[in-house]
């Protein structure tokens, strides 16, 4: 116990006087910071779990028709579509859903929601299906053994499993026949302090459905405004706490 | 030809190998860089040591140093043809197809990585 306290102490002290300092830079100036706590991470640091990258899609500002986002992420990561519709890659859809009673009618995109506790990654037997420190769901697929037990356990038909030979893949994006791929929050632009593509994509169409974001960044737009508006998960009921919100439903 | 046999482990004793004897070694066209990130030696090698240790770490961890990445050695080692169309690192005669059929070791990467740079390549991906 002595050891342990010793041990303990600096590490304290160090502490202490960490946050103070962090204190310091947070109460710079009101509604100022001299350091963004959710900047870009250095290309040399490991994502971090202090971050937590979600998004909120507003179903009242998405709009029937409109295939920006879908479009954007086929761009950003070379996904072609084939004459056979029933193999395409699909990272993210959109859907329209009309109440009957009401006849109310709302489009909104669905794609991988970045389960905290992700039933994909419970399922996958070689560990493939991952969860990385900042929130972000992916497949390595150096190890994807494509079983498709994790498309068969989302329970957001977020995933698609190729089964073809591809040509033309993007750099960033490396895809191949055999593995299963989603949506990954376009991690290379993530961490290059950069937006999702259909994010980017939904704002230049005029539409700014989509908002990305840190969820533990209390004094980030995201959490801001999700603080403000009324929003849910979908599937809430499982339990697997997705990064993706929904306003408008 | 029984004669050379004979002589075979006089030759190898004295380092000598008859060139029947030998394949031709690889050829491949010059890297466009001036230099590897690693000394030549070690990047024959290990190169596949440091490509799987950095595409674990990128995967995993988002680590997106450009140094021992594979766009990295596609930005050096992959040409043009007389056309200007880039040739992939991994068709015949090429930087990574040279070697690995002299080794007779199959390559899995391009059919998922991009054998080809990229107009906007970002290093480190």
């Amino acid at each position: 116990m002595a050891a342990d306290d010793q041990s303990t102490l600096p590490r304290r002290k160090f502490l202490g006087r960490a946050s103070a300092l962090a204190g310091l830079v947070v109460s710079f100036a009101p509604g100022m910071r001299l350091i963004d706590l959710a900047d870009a991470k250095p290309d040399d640091e490991a994502a971090s779990a202090e971050v937590r990258w979600g998004m909120l899609v507003d179903a009242t500002r998405c709009v029937s028709g409109c295939e920006a986002c879908v479009n954007a992420c086929a761009t950003e990561h070379g996904i072609e579509m084939t004459d056979r519709p029933e193999i395409d890659a699909q990272w993210i859809r959109k859907v329209d859903l009309i109440d009957e009673d009401s006849g109310r009618e709302i489009s909104l995109p669905v794609m991988c929601q970045h389960c905290e506790d992700a039933p994909c990654v419970a399922v996958c037997p070689t560990g493939a299906s991952f969860r990385r420190e900042d929130g972000i769901v992916l497949v390595n697929k150096h190890t994807c053994i494509g079983c498709r037990y994790c498309m068969m356990a989302c329970p957001y038909m977020a995933r698609s499993f190729i089964h073809i030979n591809l040509v033309g893949q993007r750099t960033h994006s490396p895809r191949g026949k055999g593995t299963v791929e989603s949506c990954t929050f376009c991690v290379h632009r993530v961490d290059r302090d950069r937006e999702p593509a259909c994010v980017e994509a939904c704002t230049a169409a005029g539409h700014q459905a989509l908002l990305f974001g840190d969820l533990s960044d209390n004094e980030g737009e995201l959490a801001k405004r999700l603080g403000e508006v009324q929003s849910q998960q979908l599937r809430s009921d499982l339990g697997t706490n997705p990064g993706v919100h929904y306003h408008g439903l | 030809m029984g004669s050379v046999w004979h002589l075979l482990p006089l030759m190898m004793l004295s380092g000598v190998l008859p060139l029947s004897v030998m394949a031709d070694e690889p050829t491949f066209p010059r890297a466009r860089g001036e230099r590897c990130v690693e000394p030549v030696g070690v990047m024959r090698r290990a190169h596949f040591e440091f490509l799987n240790h950095h595409g674990q770490q990128t995967v995993e961890q988002g680590i997106r140093t450009g140094r021992h990445s594979l766009a990295g050695c596609i930005g050096c080692h992959a040409v043009r043809d007389q056309h200007s169309d880039w040739i992939p690192v991994s068709a015949p005669g090429q930087f990574c197809d040279s070697c690995h059929t002299y080794a007779a070791v199959r390559i899995d990467c391009f059919s998922c990585h991009r054998a080809v740079p990229e107009a906007d390549r970002v290093m480190g991906n």
